[in-house]
């Protein structure tokens, strides 16, 4: 479980998180909100690239925001960017190697975590190929795959389908979902297309304006009136 | 480089070690087999005294370039410091073979240990500057190191902290170790640091700092998420990269025997830029442009120096052939000089290739 308690954060004039306060419960969740909501700010904060002006963060039960950055991945924390990360000279292997070593899982256990994730996205037989010469729902895979390497607690998947074709969306929304109980680990998917979200996320929260306007379970929340007219935009333009 | 049909067993072996399958390669190997051999055996028999020891020279700049590949191709920092390193790996190797009994390898080792003690103290900087900010700072450094040099002169086997003695009766010149006395043997024992120096970075590149160097150059942020801690990693990068100037210094003061202050002068802080000219000419993203980067920095000057009268007038001429350098790599190949030769060699071939069917075609018609 994850805690969030009136996260402010501003930079400038500009305020992307106003006091966002919300209970991301365990499993899949769904953070949606139309562009500049917010959401990649707070994924950014989880992170340690952006420090807030207050606020907190609890997830299971552990004061994120007093961890230093580079130790959150060695707590469990992962994520994916919006723009692909992996290395395109190195191999796959390698490149989710990278992920597994340095967040504190042990040397002898690199191969067989390694492997596992690649396994578990499906990619396995591309462990030797180099990233580059890859295709875009091999790539994408790699970053899910880097994304749950070794002991995962909390996945943030920042916009994992854009791009994709309906096939290949399908196929990923599959893997994201069972990203809970085959690692036990908390997912936060952040992403534009609906039907991807209500197809993973047992909940979802909206967040509008650096605020939260709605959260639930994601069925009732994406019949929310406020949350089709954010999305609608008719708030801006009146 | 075919990656579908590697043997499951070595494809078992690499993956559990993480090494990268392409870089051990049997044909790299006898590639890397056949140019030590050439470089150990042929060459001190085909050469004059005179190009041995502008080979030897070349070698041991190609361990500096080394460095500065792996600082700006796998971190992506710039270092304009490093010839101002390979001075004080020089200074302290010199001192050291004056002041103890040491064996010549050991003292290299403590040469390379100490200058990459200076190295992380002039990585600090890396830690919040980049790119040309980093590049200025670095070169201030070099330029210090420049004025300090001519005041502080290279041991001569004088008394004192310094031991410098500017007597004539003095100036006693560095011994090389006892297998490598004559210069061709040393040229041989400078290849075999040269390459065991190539090794190391290999060693690094392919495992866990090699990777979280690539993460680093990719993207700060991301390498952060991923768990790198960056400082530790950067000034890594920076301490090794010092760690081969000074080894190479160590080779330095062996080879010319006494360093000269001239040789790190102010005149010659332009050093310190045509090496990142020829490291990026050479090409960054393969250890071999090392390899060419010491040839550029080294060997050419003295093939134009013996092919051109005009080169003995104007050395510095050599800058502007640089700028070209730099402008055709840029232009054509930014993977350097490394990828495009056998590239080009490759594209030659199939030209002629095609020529000579098309005109073998046309001849009996004719």
């Amino acid at each position: 479980m994850i805690e969030v308690d009136g996260l402010t954060v501003r930079f400038g004039g500009v305020t992307p998180l106003d006091g966002m306060t919300v209970t991301f419960p365990g499993g899949a969740c769904g953070l949606v909100g139309p562009n500049g909501a917010g959401k990649t700010t707070f994924f950014n904060v989880l992170s340690g690239f952006v420090r807030p002006r207050t606020g907190t963060v609890r997830a299971f039960d552990e004061n994120l925001l007093s961890m230093a950055d580079f130790k959150r991945a060695r707590w469990g924390l992962r994520r994916t960017f919006q723009q692909e990360q992996a290395i395109a000279r190195l191999s796959v292997f390698e490149n989710v190697a990278m992920i597994q070593e340095h967040s504190g899982a042990g040397r002898a256990s690199r191969r067989d975590d390694v492997m596992e994730a690649l396994t578990f996205v499906g990619i396995e037989d591309l462990a030797t190929h180099k990233v580059g010469t890859l295709g875009a729902g091999a790539r994408r895979a790699v970053e899910l795959a880097r994304a749950v390497v070794g002991k995962p607690r909390v996945v943030l998947l920042d916009e994992p389908a854009a791009g994709l074709p309906t096939e290949q969306t399908e196929r990923l929304g599959q893997l994201i979902k069972a990203i809970p109980d085959h690692y036990g680990a908390l997912v936060i998917l952040v992403d534009h297309d609906m039907s991807l979200v209500s197809a993973c996320c047992e909940t979802t929260a909206v967040l509008d304006f650096g605020k939260l306007i709605a959260t639930g379970p994601t069925a009732e929340v994406l019949q929310n009136e406020h949350v089709i007219r954010a999305y609608l935009g008719t708030e801006e333009t009146v | 480089m075919s990656e579908a049909g590697e043997p499951s067993a070595a494809r078992s072996v690499l993956a559990r070690t993480g090494i990268s399958l392409e870089r051990v390669t049997g044909v790299r190997i006898a590639v890397i087999v056949g140019l030590l051999a050439f470089a150990l055996i042929a060459l001190p028999a085909l050469l004059s005294d005179y190009w041995i020891k502008v080979l030897t020279e070349a070698a041991i700049f190609s361990v500096v370039a080394l460095g500065l590949n792996l600082l700006f191709g796998r971190v992506g920092l710039v270092s304009l410091g490093q010839i101002a390193l390979l001075a004080i790996g020089g200074w302290f190797a010199s001192r050291l073979f004056f002041l103890t009994n040491m064996p010549f390898p050991i003292v290299l080792l403590c040469a390379g240990v100490f200058t990459a003690l200076v190295g992380v103290l002039l990585g600090l900087p890396a830690l919040r500057l980049s790119g040309v900010h980093l590049a200025l700072i670095t070169l201030m450094f070099a330029g210090l190191i420049a004025i300090v040099v001519p005041t502080t002169n290279f041991p001569n086997g004088g008394g004192g902290f310094l031991g410098y003695t500017g007597s004539s009766s003095g100036g006693l010149t560095v011994r090389r170790p006892s297998i490598a006395e004559g210069d061709d043997a040393y040229f041989r024992y400078t290849v075999i640091v040269t390459a065991i120096m190539f090794l190391l970075a290999l060693v690094h590149v392919a495992s866990k700092p090699g990777r979280a160097w690539a993460a680093i150059r990719q993207s700060e942020p991301a390498a952060l998420a991923a768990g790198v801690n960056i400082t530790v990693y950067k000034l890594y990068a920076f301490a090794l990269a010092a760690f081969m100037a000074g080894v190479a210094g160590g080779l330095y003061a062996g080879d010319v025997g006494q360093l000269s202050s001239f040789q790190f002068s102010s005149v010659k802080t332009i050093d310190s830029v045509t090496l990142l000219a020829v490291v990026l000419m050479g090409g960054i993203y393969s250890l071999w442009g090392a390899v060419v980067a010491g040839l550029l920095q080294q060997l050419l000057p003295a093939l134009l120096n013996d092919w051109f009268a005009f080169f003995q007038k104007h050395p510095d001429f050599l800058l502007v052939l640089f700028g070209i350098g730099i402008l055709q790599v840029l232009v054509t190949a930014p993977e350097g000089i490394v990828t495009q030769f056998p590239r080009d060699m490759r594209n030659l071939g199939r030209l002629i290739a095609r020529t000579a069917a098309r005109v073998g075609r046309r001849s009996p018609a004719a």
